[in-house]
């Protein structure tokens, strides 16, 4: 069974690559290569797998799960400018896709010795983008 | 040791009007089948397509596709042909097929398949997903290929939630 929870932070961030020229920047990154930097309200939505406890009835505690999400994103990120406030993304771009994949990394931490597994981490950007990471047991 | 899969959405919106009316079937028949959605002179719906791409993360520039290529992709392919249109009068693809949005989600996935190359052949993005909103109740999704990190996917119509 599957459970999600859902989160809020704002944090601006800026998308491009040094070496490369500004039109270069805004074919890959659009608007978002605008150098002085841009912001968003992020909506992080993140699902657990497991199974009811056969006391409790719950997959997992959800406070515990805010608690976590709290703790790893919304504090570190709410109201941050990524690229200089937030590592890894003092060198690592801001992406989308990237801001997810160490959100996911966060929380994957953090779950491990849970009964429940992380199953995805959905991030939206905007309403008309997101990006979903989800695991996979590579040693399979 | 758990490694990643990313899957990157786009939200595209497109308004436009069909009829549904099978010439297989007598009035009366297609008149129970799609309710008001046979009636003669069509209707109207503001749909949503969701497209999702998987890739590897490019190290150098964060992104699994520079979503800038995959907005001309949807908007010279997709949205030009379809926005503002009746989809039985003006798109080619639906002069003999029922405008469902099942039918409408195949077409839209076969067109993203058939130019992807041509927008998108440098990355190593795959287009892995088709979703249409034809209202805030219903939507339909095609899966055009296995997601590289699962495996329980293949592809087909997989999922209509009404």
């Amino acid at each position: 069974m599957f459970v999600t929870r859902k989160a809020e932070f704002s944090a601006s961030h800026v998308c491009r690559i040094s070496g490369l020229s500004e039109t270069q920047n805004r074919e890959l990154y659009g608007e978002g290569a605008n150098p002085n930097g841009h912001g968003h309200n992020f909506v992080l939505e993140v699902t657990v797998e497991g199974e009811p406890d056969s006391v409790t009835g719950m997959v997992m505690d959800l406070k515990q799960l805010k608690d976590v999400i709290e703790e790893e994103v919304v504090a570190p990120m709410d109201h941050r400018f990524l690229n200089f406030e937030v590592p890894p993304f003092t060198r690592v771009i801001p992406t989308t896709e990237n801001v997810a994949r160490e959100i996911w990394r966060r929380l994957a931490a953090r779950l491990k010795t849970s009964a429940v597994r992380l199953a995805k981490v959905r991030l939206f950007e905007t309403a008309d983008l997101y990006v979903d990471v989800t695991g996979r047991d590579v040693s399979a | 040791m758990n490694a990643e899969s990313v899957m990157v959405t786009r939200i595209y919106r497109f308004s436009a009007s069909h009829r549904l009316d099978s010439p297989h079937l007598s009035v009366s028949e297609n008149q129970q089948l799609y309710g008001k959605c046979n009636n003669p002179f069509g209707h109207g719906h503001d749909y949503v397509l969701e497209v999702s791409a998987t890739g590897e993360v490019d190290t150098r520039t964060g992104l699994v596709l520079p979503s800038a290529q995959l907005d001309r992709l949807v908007e010279e392919r997709v949205l030009k042909l379809f926005a503002f249109r009746n989809i039985n009068l003006d798109v080619p693809q639906f002069a003999s097929c029922v405008p469902t949005t099942e039918n409408i989600a195949r077409v839209i996935g076969e067109l993203l398949q058939q130019h992807w190359n041509t927008y998108l052949g440098e990355t190593q993005a795959r287009l892995y997903r088709v979703h249409v909103r034809e209202t805030g109740r219903n939507g339909f999704e095609i899966l055009l290929g296995k997601r590289p990190n699962t495996s329980n996917h293949e592809s087909g119509i997989v999922s209509i939630h009404a």
